[in-house]
């Protein structure tokens, strides 16, 4: 099946695709000699549906992004996407399988026009790589594909634009531009929001929102009015360990969770 | 869209010029040339590395000087051997050694890259220079140059002069419009991503090793195409062919001439060779002749500091002018 049918289906019957988890790891855990950054986190993610998980500096949040995304292997437990288990491929491998991710620092190529960024992201899903002769820019398919991704993250007015010279808030917007130039199924966002301001931070959450209707999101977010304003499941983790995961009013009012923010930064206190 | 830039044009007119040279100049000029020519498209090979893939290699004269030795020791010793095949076995050798080498090489980042492609080339020196294989430290005579023939007759014989800087000129065009054309496919471009940044690429799914593996091996390839050539020009080959030195000179005159630019290191190899010729000469400079890379180190300190992106900069700013200017509107 191709992976374009494969998402059509996905997304016609919802119903199935809720109950069914794209992604889900069990026991995942990452030791860093003694320490232990990752500890037994199992959760599942959907198409359809974001999966926010807070926690305060230091939980493990990042480290679980980088465990599923390939860029660690896991010291143990299980990554399956699909149903197969993808605990330690590669990177690159994973993002070929449809895990796309973004990343907490704006992590793109700053002396590239927006365009440019998008277009070598989507030429990252074809076989013409090694096709020596023939210029990039006339690869029609790849370049529909930057422009839609562009498109969607409303970027397509900058396009022409050097990377380096765009504004912070449109920074973070290309690196999703990028990640879905891949055209992934997973969406791995590491705080997108971070350093935005009030007006961009909102049309970043409208983006993101748009995104859930046929991906599997799992996001990361220290901002807790978008938390909520997006979070169809939220998972809060302390020291490693999944502190409490649930719908988000049942995480909110859990004791334990206050307990925990309470005693640490306040998160949950506006 | 395209704008007209004078520097997409300069390396036709330069061609065609350089074409004419032999006809109006002492062989000594011509030899001169034909030296730079091959010093240049050894560096434009170090610069699809250094300037395109973002690997400073410091070890090239590895898969340059393996060239020399591979046409030294394939001939035959008193009959010139073919140009048709050598030149391509000699490459051939290159590229597997490169490819071999690079597995190994390519695990390694940054200042360990520079570590390791040095310790490759310093290996093969001293398998050479210690070893009967390739005539120890004295090296080996190539007494027939290559002739390339088509049945019984003499279609370019490299022990004319002539004949050699035409085979040289239409090397380095063909060199020069290769490495131009994949540097615009979809393969160049990934190579400049993962110069710029690697860790971005790899998570856009694209298999950074393999990608670097076939650029270093087809670096490594080119270098060989410079280094038979030079063998051939010398008309021997010693290990000094394989030392640091030459992979210090040729990245020189990358830097000089501006990396990333393909371009640049053709004006490098220019100004390194003919400074190098001026300054050691006696009835120029004098008893400074001896002394001649104390001038040279001044030079390319000069350049580090006021032209941070080489020689070619002053280029790129006389042909991006109108360019610029129409963006910024």
């Amino acid at each position: 099946m191709s992976e374009v049918s494969s998402r059509e289906l996905a997304g016609s019957i919802s119903s199935v695709a809720e109950v069914v988890p794209i992604l889900r790891t069990s026991g995942l855990t990452k030791r860093f000699g003694g320490l232990v950054a990752v500890s037994d986190v199992s959760l599942d993610l959907r198409v359809g549906e974001i999966h926010v998980v807070i926690g305060p500096n230091g939980a493990g949040k990042s480290t679980l992004t980088n465990l599923l995304s390939g860029d660690l292997p896991p010291t143990s437990g299980t990554v399956h996407f699909e149903g197969r288990d993808i605990a330690g491929c590669s990177a690159d491998r994973v993002s070929r399988l449809g895990i796309g991710r973004s990343y907490q620092k704006t992590n793109i190529f700053l002396p590239f026009t927006v365009f440019e960024n998008c277009r070598l992201a989507a030429q990252s899903r074809t076989q013409h790589a090694f096709r020596l002769f023939h210029r990039a820019p006339r690869f029609r398919d790849i370049n529909d594909k930057a422009e839609k991704a562009m498109a969607a993250a409303g970027l397509s007015h900058r396009a022409d634009r050097i990377a380096q010279t765009l504004s912070h808030g449109e920074q973070r917007q290309l690196e999703i531009a990028m990640c879905m130039a891949t055209q992934p199924r997973v969406l791995l966002l590491d705080e997108p929001l971070a350093g935005m301001g009030p007006h961009e931070s909102q049309r970043m959450v409208e983006l993101i929102k748009g995104l859930a209707a046929n991906h599997a999101i799992m996001l990361i977010e220290h901002d807790m009015d978008a938390v909520f304003a997006l979070a169809h499941r939220l998972t809060v983790m302390v020291n490693g360990e999944v502190l409490e995961s649930g719908a988000p009013e049942d995480v909110r009012s859990s004791p334990a969770v206050q307990l925990a923010y309470l005693g640490g930064e306040g998160l949950l206190h506006d | 869209m395209r704008s007209f830039r004078f520097v997409d044009y300069l390396p036709f007119l330069l061609f065609a010029a350089l074409a004419l040279f032999p006809l109006v100049e002492s062989t000594f000029y011509t030899q001169l040339l034909t030296k730079i020519l091959i010093m240049a498209i050894f560096a434009m090979s170090l610069d699809l590395l250094i300037g395109y893939t973002g690997l400073v290699s410091f070890g090239h004269a590895a898969y340059f000087g393996l060239a020399g030795y591979a046409l030294a020791l394939m001939g035959p010793k008193y009959e010139a051997v073919s140009l048709w095949w050598s030149l391509p076995a000699a490459m051939g050798i290159c590229a597997a050694f490169a490819l071999v080498t690079g597995i190994l090489i390519l695990r390694t980042r940054g200042i360990y890259f520079i570590m390791v492609t040095l310790a490759f080339a310093q290996m093969l020196y001293f398998v050479f220079h210690d070893t009967k294989l390739g005539g120890g430290s004295d090296g080996i005579y190539i007494y027939e140059k290559p002739l390339m023939k088509l049945g019984d007759a003499v279609l370019i014989d490299l022990e004319n002069l002539n004949h050699f800087f035409w085979l040289v000129l239409v090397l380095i065009l063909l060199v020069y419009l290769f490495l131009r054309r994949i540097l615009q496919s979809p393969f160049g471009k990934a190579l400049v991503g993962i110069k710029v940044n690697e860790h971005r690429m790899r998570a856009l799914g694209f298999p950074v090793f393999r990608y670097q593996l076939a650029s270093f091996t087809l670096s490594g390839a080119l270098a060989g195409m410079a280094g038979y050539l030079a063998a051939v020009q010398y008309g021997f080959v010693n290990p000094e062919i394989l030392s640091w030195h030459q992979s210090g000179a040729v990245m020189m005159m990358v830097i000089l001439g501006g990396m990333g630019t393909l371009y640049g290191p053709v004006i490098g190899a220019f100004a390194f060779v003919l400074l190098r010729e001026f300054l050691s000469n006696d009835a120029w400079t004098g008893i400074f002749a001896k002394h001649w890379q104390l001038a040279m180190g001044v030079f390319i300190v000069l350049v580090a500091l006021y032209l941070p992106r080489g020689l070619a900069g002053v280029l790129q700013r006389f042909g991006k002018k109108p360019l610029e200017e129409a963006d910024d509107e």
